[in-house]
């Protein structure tokens, strides 16, 4: 028996899976496979009121946050890693348009872990004393049921929608990712509904012939779009490079609310389709992009 | 001091690449954080820690320096001939555990006692925020767990208070003990390399004090640039240059000098 079809447009995924006021989790990868083009759907569509959940979210959050989707983040870091602050973000915290849960990358992981654990909360030795406590009401300082130690309890997060970008999935919702993976495996697992964009869309064979980098089980996706380039311009370990030239001119653009107002129009609203973005994005700079050396690993024997 | 500094071959963020590079001792396992520190690591395995184990919060553990330069620790040619692609709790377990001997971290601001704030400028209550900065990332972990850590910043008074208005990462909190009352395992502050010199920090009190100053820059500059009566070594001495094969190597890494330009 074929499990039915989970493929679906990068517009009906995020129109049927992601509610006004929900809570998601994007760009678990930390600096690779951030889901861009969800993203840029989510601000299409006028998403309102979310509340994004992510550990580093490099610009994507930055970006939702410019476009008035977002009510709250809980997450580590938010700015752009190779330029320092996001100003989309720096101006609705300082004028109180959004509420921020200030965590640390080991904290928003056990946090997510333990969502995907099933358990209300996990312990850790880090951010003691730290002022994290004061603005993120989902950590306290415990005393150990064993040793008596202090440690911090982190409080579960269940993400509403996870939305993961990867190499390649089959129909059903199994998918391989490779290179390193941040929080996307806790990610995953904790979340409500799970969307996984991919690279490609290849035959279950593919993907059943080597399990082993499965990042998690196919019944615990609802959904798959093809999104080629759906990670530009963060780096797809594959499949293209990091643009570094988006990031800096994003950081030069996104200054003043007229300035992202005018990138959102160019890079988001006038684009629907992947190939429009691959349009817009041009056939030599994509080529720059692509991988220039290859380095295939060996192949592995799963028989009996 | 302008005609000093324009006679010099380098720049001074190869100097504090250079300083942060010699604080990472062979065979040591260092968790490498953003920017300069990137460098200092590369530095450093070329040069006297070619045993030195690079972990990255992305969930990267290599021991050979990337194929190609790369700008951030995601680019793919950090990626490519790891020796582990983890998930970020894998990596920040074993710095829980104690199993990284030092780790780098940039600050915004910091105090006396090396605690250091990169979120809120001004304080985080509404109304209080001047300035939201990005956040902790990994910094408080580092911070908290880690045998040591290295802080690289620039060198203002208005960045070296007496108090921060928001501990993102953990030094020495008011002083000596603090760190073992909260619980906290990692060692603490090492070192705080800025544009100006090196401080370092009194067993005792957990005081910053001057350790040394980079060649060009007084004493009394230094001073004047800290928000605090900053304490003076016994025997302070000069921040050695970076030596010429230093140099070669950050220019290959860093070939547009992305971090390291003037």
């Amino acid at each position: 028996m074929t499990p039915s079809s989970k493929l679906t447009s990068l517009h009906e995924a995020i129109a049927r899976g992601v509610a006004d006021g929900s809570t998601i989790v994007l760009g678990a990868g930390l600096e690779a496979c951030i889901p861009f083009a969800a993203g840029h759907e989510i601000m299409r569509q006028r998403k309102r009121g979310l509340t994004l959940v992510g550990p580093i979210s490099d610009i994507l959050f930055d970006q939702l946050i410019g476009a008035g989707c977002v009510r709250a983040v809980r997450a580590a870091w938010v700015g752009n890693v190779i330029t320092g602050s996001g100003y989309n973000f720096r101006r609705a915290v300082e004028s109180g348009r959004i509420a921020v849960e200030d965590h640390s990358n080991l904290t928003l992981a056990l946090a997510l872990r333990a969502g995907a654990m099933g358990v209300p909360f996990l312990p850790t030795r880090t951010a003691l004393g730290s002022d994290l406590f004061a603005s993120n009401a989902h950590l306290k300082s415990i005393t150990c049921p064993f040793t008596a130690e202090r440690l911090t309890a982190v409080a579960a997060i269940v993400p509403d929608v996870a939305i993961l970008h990867v190499q390649r999935a089959d129909a059903a919702g199994h998918a391989h990712l490779w290179g390193n993976f941040g929080v996307t495996r806790e990610a995953g697992l904790a979340s409500q509904h799970v969307i996984v964009c991919a690279e490609e869309i290849v035959a279950a064979e593919v993907i059943a012939r080597d399990p082993n980098r499965v990042v998690l089980p196919g019944f615990r996706v609802n959904a798959v779009v093809h999104a080629p380039w759906g990670a530009h311009p963060s780096p797809m370990p594959g499949h293209y490079n990091r643009d570094h030239e988006l990031f800096l001119s994003y950081q030069r653009e996104s200054q003043t609310p007229e300035g992202f107002a005018a990138w959102q129009a160019r890079w988001v609203d006038a684009v629907q389709t992947s190939a429009d973005y691959l349009a817009l994005l041009g056939a030599e700079r994509a080529a720059r992009l692509a991988l220039a050396h290859h380095d295939y690993s060996e192949a592995v024997d799963y028989g009996y | 001091m302008a005609t000093e500094a324009q006679t010099r071959s380098y720049t001074p963020a190869e100097l504090m690449v250079a300083a942060a590079a010699r604080e990472i001792g062979d065979g040591e396992v260092v968790f490498v954080g953003m920017r300069l520190p990137l460098l200092g690591f590369q530095l450093a395995k070329r040069t006297h820690a070619p045993g030195a184990i690079g972990i990255y919060e992305l969930g990267i553990i290599r021991s050979t320096p990337a194929p190609e330069p790369i700008l951030t620790m995601g680019d793919l040619p950090n990626l490519c001939r790891a020796q582990w692609l983890a998930d970020t709790l894998d990596v920040m377990s074993l710095l829980q555990r104690g199993d990284i001997h030092v780790s780098f971290i940039g600050g915004a601001q910091v105090d006396r006692f090396g605690n250091l704030n990169t979120s809120y400028i001004g304080g985080m209550a509404p109304g209080r925020i001047e300035t939201r900065l990005p956040g902790s990332g990994g910094a408080c972990d580092l911070a908290s767990l880690a045998g040591r850590h290295i802080i690289i910043m620039p060198h203002e008074k208005r960045r070296f208070v007496p108090r921060v208005d928001y501990i993102t990462s953990p030094g020495y909190g008011d002083g000596a003990g603090w760190r073992q009352r909260a619980g906290l395992t990692g060692g603490g502050p090492a070192a705080v390399i800025t544009t100006l010199g090196v401080l370092r920090f009194d067993p005792d009190t957990g005081e910053m004090m001057l350790a040394s100053v980079h060649p060009g820059v007084t004493v009394e500059q230094i001073l004047a640039a800290t928000g605090w009566p900053l304490r003076v070594a016994p025997q302070v001495t000069q921040t050695p240059e970076p030596t010429a094969e230093a140099l070669a190597i950050l220019r290959h890494f860093d070939p547009q000098g992305f971090w390291t330009g003037s």
